[in-house]
């Protein structure tokens, strides 16, 4: 279970975060929503310790992520990256088995290469992209490879931030089914940054809405169309009338 | 009177503060050689990358260096009837400063440009919080290899930079200006001393650290998007430039004040 409880965080004067509270049971999927640049990808930052938080306490099954050793415990995540953040310069294979090849996960490179050609196939990529270089792949096919980097070492808790973000609706689709299907499969407990309707129906258990720094709905998915809260009902409509303000 | 003093102590303040980020890195980077896991594998590529293709421009910069030196020093010796200090003057000349400084400034060009380019790329693309996220440190993967390369490898380029660089003296002298090439040869051999290149090889050690370490640094400290990454270049480069200079000032001051 991952606990945030009253963290903050702001850039110089932009207050990103302003004390978020969030449970996210274990292996549950709980979807974060929100309009752009209000702190999402922020926020699974400072559970991974890429950002620091100012202020508060976040735990990992109960302990404190700041006085846990940090190979191990990053050693429990895996996370898919908006833009797929593949390495340029590494084959998608070695992309894939990254986490395999090197530090305490470490395998022989021919098993590595195996589990990587495997994870492939698991998100539906054939044997022959395994050699080919990030660069030569499309939108599509690079969100694939960064999905089965993500699982490659079969971890707990999985992030994905903005996982259809840039793909067309059939592939969304696709990445969407993945992840419900994979996720189930290891048990894993996930986190997934989206403001993309459709991905936050198929993919979550739970879903919290983040506005002005702070979690301003929280509940399971079947809520998520019958809440009164003027906010979420307005960004699940995608109306520019009410009370989120919008620049035109 | 009041803002003019704050804004100076505000940039004064702003330096300190950019200065102790450097210095931290710079220790940071040092520190991890010393804490495995190292990475073989990078730094091997690091070394071909730095080292084995640099190899044609540093060539050509000390062929050309060289014999424009032989030239310049025929010319101003002849003035006082000292033409024949050409040998000793290209050799002193390429082997304790130009050899050092220029392969440095053209690995800076070449190098630092080009892992400041990449990381800062890495950083904007989300690959450095990939790299921690896969419990990599990325000054361990990215930074040590490059660093410990370009110091280990800058010495044996000075040093070829140096002997192209006296072979394109020798060249000019023999086929333009009429010296013998044996007893060239041997007036150069005669001329050099141990710590001539001591100093060359030191230089090139110390130039290559400072080229690799601002590319690493700016790259990333690199700010977002396209502007940021060539911010970060240009800065590394002109960063790099200045302090392989003043470096080799005080190297120089080091070496051979007497």
């Amino acid at each position: 279970m991952i606990t945030l409880s009253d963290v903050h965080k702001a850039f110089g004067a932009n207050k990103v975060l302003q004390g978020i509270d969030l449970t996210v049971p274990k292996g549950t999927s709980t979807v974060v929503i929100g309009g752009s640049g209000t702190g999402k990808s922020i926020l699974i930052k400072c559970i991974l310790g890429l950002v620091e938080p100012d202020a508060g306490v976040i735990t990992v099954d109960g302990v404190d992520v700041t006085t846990q050793p940090r190979d191990a415990f990053l050693a429990r995540f895996g996370m898919l990256f908006q833009g797929g953040a593949l390495f340029d310069s590494l084959p998608v294979w070695q992309n894939v088995a990254f986490r395999l090849l090197r530090g305490s996960l470490k395998r022989p490179k021919a098993e590595a290469r195996e589990i990587a050609i495997e994870k492939l196939r698991r998100v539906g990529l054939a044997p022959d992209v395994a050699d080919r270089f990030p660069a030569e792949l499309s939108g599509g096919m690079q969100k694939r490879v960064s999905l089965a980097r993500a699982i490659a070492a079969e971890p707990e808790i999985i992030f994905f931030d903005e996982p259809t973000t840039g793909l067309d609706p059939i592939m969304s689709g696709v990445i969407n089914d993945l992840i419900r299907e994979i996720v189930a499969e290891i048990g894993a407990t996930t986190i997934t940054i989206t403001h993309d309707m459709t991905s936050v129906r198929a993919i979550a258990d739970q879903v919290a809405m983040l506005h002005a720094g702070k979690i301003r709905w929280a509940g399971p998915i079947g809520d998520l169309d019958t809440t009164s809260d003027p906010y979420v009902r307005q960004f699940v409509s995608g109306s520019p009338e009410g009370p989120i303000e919008t620049l035109r | 009177m009041t803002r003019i003093l704050a804004s100076i102590g505000a940039a004064v303040l702003s330096s300190l503060a950019a200065l102790g980020r450097f210095v931290l890195f710079t220790l940071g980077t040092v520190s991890h050689l010393f804490r495995p896991p190292l990475y073989p594998k990078e730094l091997g590529q690091s070394l071909m990358q730095i080292g084995y293709f640099s190899l044609p421009v540093v060539g050509l910069t000390a062929i050309f260096t060289g014999g424009a030196l032989a030239l310049q020093i025929y010319a101003g010796g002849a003035r006082f009837n000292a033409e024949a200090v050409v040998p000793q003057i290209v050799a002193i000349g390429m082997v304790r400063e130009l050899g050092p400084v220029l392969v440095g400034l053209m690995i800076a060009a070449r190098v630092t440009s080009s892992v400041a380019a990449e990381i800062a790329t890495m950083k904007v693309t989300e690959q450095i919080d990939a790299l921690v996220t896969l419990s990599t440190h990325p000054m361990k993967y990215l930074t040590l290899p490059r660093v410990l390369a370009a110091t280990l490898v800058m010495p044996v380029l000075v040093g070829i930079g140096d002997i192209i660089g006296i072979m394109g003296g020798y060249l000019v002298g023999t086929q333009r200006l009429g010296f013998n090439g044996a007893t060239y040869l041997q007036n150069t051999v005669d001329f050099l001393e141990p710590l001539d290149i001591t100093s060359s090889l030191v230089k090139g050690a110390v130039f290559g650290f400072i080229a690799a370490l601002m590319g690493c640094y700016y790259g990333m400290n690199s700010g977002r998007g396209a502007m940021g990454v060539g911010r970060a270049t240009k800065n590394s480069v002109v960063m790099a430039a200045v302090l392989i200079l003043a470096s080799n000032f005080l190297l120089t001051e080091a070496f051979f004040s007497a």
